[in-house]
C-alpha cells in the first residue's frame, strides 16, 4: 500500500484543485494524517474506496480542540510625559504589552483506514483522515462518510451523540448511547457534569403551600 | 455532491402490505437473550421481522472521558471492564497503542506470556459463546455448563498469574506485571492437554446435532461486500470467508513465530460462526501448545519503562489487536501530559452490531435471538 504522502499526491493528480494536506505526527508511531475539506471529503473517500483499494473504515472518532488563547508579547513605543530634572518633557518610551489573541478551536472527525483486500498480502499502516469543523458552537456540520463505508454508521452517531458534529447525509443521525432527552455533548473537554444527573423539579413547595392554603379554608370554613 | 455515485450498502426495505397491520414489540432490555442492557425495537409482520432498530446506552459509563482525565497507568485496570470476558487482550490492546506512541519495546518472555494469557482467553470467549448461542437455542444448560466448565480452568490460572479471574489488570506497557508463579507452567501445560478432549466432546454434542443444524445453517446470513464495507471484524468476518485476521496481517506480538491456519467459512451463516470459534479454539490450542515449551527467561518488563510518572511525547497513535470478538483498537493522542489528551477505544463488538438489522429482515423473529446471540457481544464493550 501507498504511504500517506503518496495518497496525497494520487489524490491531487486524480482531483486538481482538492483541498488536502498533510498532518506530520511526530509520535514514534510516525502515522500521518491527511486533512480534508469538509466539501471533497465524500469524492475523496470514494476514491480512496473505489480506486485506492481503503475498502476498510475500522475507526471513526471525534477529538474536541479547545479554542486556544495565545498571549504574545508586543514592543510598542509612545510618547510619555515625565519630570525630568524638574522640568515637564516629553520622554519616548518602550512598553512591553501582553497581546492576547483566540485562535477559534474546533471539532475534529478522525477515519482510520485499512485494505482487507490487499492488507493480508501487504501489511500497512493506517491511512489517517481528518475532517475539521469550523467551529464549536454554530459550525459543527461534516458531510457524513456512512455512504461510503456503513461501518461509520453507529460511529458517526456517537460522535453526533459525544461531541455534537451533526453529519450531513446520515441515514440515521441520533443519539446512540445517552438518552434522546439529553442535551450536552459529554465527551467535549469543556464539558460540566451537573450535580445531580437525575435532578426533576418536584412539586413539592407548590404542593405543600396549596396544602397549607386548604387547610386554612377548612378552618375558615369550619369557623363559618 | 449530485454528479458523485456512491456504491452504498443500506439494508434491504422490506416490502409489507400495510403497515397499519405491523407489530412493533421492544425486545428487551429484560428479554433473557439481552442480558438486561440491549433492546431491539422490532416491527413484526406476523412472524417476520421487517425493521429492526438496536437501542444501546444501557451500560454507558463514558469510559472515554473516565481515561481522559486519570494517567495512562490507572485506565489499565478499568480497561478490564470493557469486555469483562477478555480482560487480557484488552490490556494487550491498550498497552500496545501506548507502546505505539512512545516507542516502547517489549522483552521476549514478555511477549510469549502475551499470547499465552491471550489464546487461553480466546478460548474460554470462544467456548462461552457457543454455551451462550445454544442457550439461546433453548439447549438450557449443558452446553454452557460444558463451557464453563473448562473456562473456570483457565479462569483458575488467570486467577493464580494475576491475582483475579476476570479483572486480570495483568499487561503493563512495555511488559507485564508480575513474572508466573512457580508451577503456573505446569498447570497450564495440563489445562491445555485437556482442551482437545473438550473440543472433541462439544463438537460430539454439537456439530451435527440436528436441531442445531436445522435452525442454524441458512440463518442470519451476511454476505462478504457487506461485511467488508460494515467494519465488521473476528469470526463474524472470516465466516462470510474474508480471510483477514490481524495476527496474520499485523504480525503484531510474535505470531509469525507460531504455525497456525485461520479458519475460514463459506455460507456466513450462524452454523459457520458456531463451526469457526470451534476450528478457531483448536488452533489456539495449537499456539499454545508451541509457545508454552519455547518461553524464554528473562526480564517481563522493559527496564527503561517508568509506569508511573509515564507521559509520552506529543503524537497520536492507533494500536489494535485481534481480540476474540473482532478488531480492538485503541486510538490515543498524547499532548505531553501525564493523561491522554484523546482516548478511544475502537469497540469490535459495537461494530458488529451494525449489521444485526441487515441480517434480521425478513426472518422469523425467533432467529433474532439466535442471531444476535452468533455475533457474539458483551454490553460492556459496547456501551462502554
Amino acid at each position: 500500500m501507498k504511504t500517506s504522502e503518496q495518497v496525497l499526491s494520487d489524490l491531487q493528480a486524480a482531483m486538481p484543485g482538492v483541498k488536502i494536506s498533510l498532518l506530520a505526527n511526530p509520535s514514534p508511531s510516525a502515522q500521518h494524517s491527511l486533512l480534508v475539506a469538509a466539501e471533497d471529503a465524500l469524492r475523496v473517500a470514494a476514491y480512496l474506496r473505489d480506486q485506492l483499494g481503503y475498502d476498510y473504515c475500522s475507526n471513526v472518532t471525534g477529538v474536541d480542540w479547545l479554542d486556544k488563547e495565545t498571549t504574545e508579547k508586543m514592543k510598542t513605543s509612545r510618547t510619555v510625559l515625565k519630570q525630568v530634572d524638574g522640568v515637564e518633557q516629553s520622554v519616548e518610551e518602550t512598553v512591553e504589552e501582553t497581546v492576547k489573541r483566540i485562535e477559534p478551536g474546533y471539532l475534529e472527525a478522525v477515519y482510520h483506514l485499512f485494505s482487507m483486500k490487499h492488507g493480508p498480502t501487504d501489511p500497512h499502516p493506517p491511512l489517517v483522515i481528518r475532517m475539521r469543523t469550523g467551529n464549536r458552537g454554530d459550525a459543527v456540520e461534516l458531510p457524513s462518510l456512512t455512504p461510503v463505508w456503513r461501518s461509520a454508521e453507529f460511529q458517526e452517531r456517537e460522535i453526533f451523540d459525544l461531541y455534537g458534529i451533526v453529519f450531513r447525509g446520515h441515514r440515521d443521525l441520533r443519539r446512540l448511547l445517552m438518552w434522546d432527552e439529553f442535551e450536552d455533548h459529554p465527551m467535549r473537554r469543556d464539558y460540566m457534569d451537573p450535580d445531580d444527573y437525575e435532578y426533576e423539579p418536584t412539586p413539592h413547595d407548590e404542593v405543600l403551600k396549596r396544602a397549607d392554603q386548604q387547610r386554612l379554608q377548612a378552618v375558615q370554613g369550619g369557623a363559618q | 455532491m449530485s454528479d458523485l455515485a456512491i456504491r452504498s450498502y443500506l439494508p434491504p426495505v422490506i416490502e409489507v402490505e400495510s403497515q397499519d397491520e405491523l407489530l412493533e414489540v421492544a425486545m428487551g432490555p429484560h428479554h433473557p437473550s439481552t442480558h438486561g442492557v440491549f433492546r431491539m425495537d422490532v416491527a413484526l409482520d406476523g412472524e417476520r421481522v421487517v425493521r429492526l432498530k438496536p437501542v444501546f446506552g444501557y451500560l454507558h459509563r463514558n469510559h472515554e472521558k473516565i481515561a481522559e482525565k486519570t494517567t495512562y497507568l490507572a485506565s489499565m485496570p478499568y480497561t478490564d471492564r470493557l469486555d469483562y470476558f477478555c480482560s487480557m487482550t484488552n490490556n494487550w490492546a491498550y498497552a500496545l497503542a501506548v507502546e505505539k506512541l512512545a516507542g516502547i519495546e517489549v522483552p521476549e518472555r514478555a511477549e510469549y506470556l502475551r499470547v499465552i494469557t491471550a489464546e487461553l482467553t480466546r478460548i474460554q470467549n470462544h467456548a462461552s459463546a457457543i454455551g451462550f448461542l445454544l442457550q439461546e437455542m433453548g439447549a438450557s444448560g449443558t452446553p454452557l455448563m460444558y463451557a464453563f466448565r473448562e473456562r473456570e480452568k483457565i479462569l483458575d490460572l488467570f486467577e493464580s498469574l494475576s491475582g483475579s479471574r476476570m479483572m486480570c489488570n495483568y499487561m503493563r506497557f512495555g511488559g507485564c506485571r508480575v513474572d508466573l508463579p512457580a508451577d503456573w507452567l505446569d498447570a497450564a501445560k495440563l489445562v491445555v492437554a485437556g482442551l482437545p478432549r473438550f473440543i472433541d466432546e462439544i463438537e460430539a454434542l454439537l456439530t451435527s446435532n440436528e436441531i442445531l443444524m436445522a435452525r442454524s445453517q441458512g440463518v442470519g446470513i451476511l454476505k462478504p461486500d457487506l461485511a467488508v464495507n460494515a467494519g465488521v471484524t473476528g469470526v463474524m468476518l472470516r465466516a462470510t470467508g474474508v480471510n483477514y485476521d490481524l495476527r496474520k496481517v499485523d504480525h503484531y506480538g510474535i505470531y509469525d513465530r507460531f504455525s497456525f491456519r485461520v479458519p475460514l467459512g463459506e455460507h456466513g451463516d450462524i452454523y459457520d460462526r458456531y463451526m469457526l470459534r470451534v476450528l478457531e479454539m483448536r488452533e489456539s490450542v495449537k499456539i499454545l501448545e508451541q509457545a508454552i515449551p519455547q518461553l524464554p527467561d528473562g526480564p517481563i518488563l522493559d527496564p527503561k519503562s517508568k509506569p508511573r510518572g509515564f507521559r509520552p511525547k506529543p503524537g497520536e497513535a492507533y494500536g489494535r489487536i485481534e481480540a476474540p470478538k473482532g478488531e480492538l483498537g485503541f486510538y490515543l493522542i498524547s499532548d505531553g501530559t501525564g493523561n491522554p489528551y484523546r482516548y478511544r477505544v475502537r469497540p469490535p463488538s459495537l461494530i458488529n452490531l451494525t449489521i444485526l438489522e441487515d441480517m434480521c429482515l425478513g426472518q422469523n423473529v425467533a432467529d433474532v435471538v439466535l442471531i444476535f446471540g452468533s455475533v457474539d457481544i458483551v454490553l460492556g464493550e459496547v456501551d462502554r
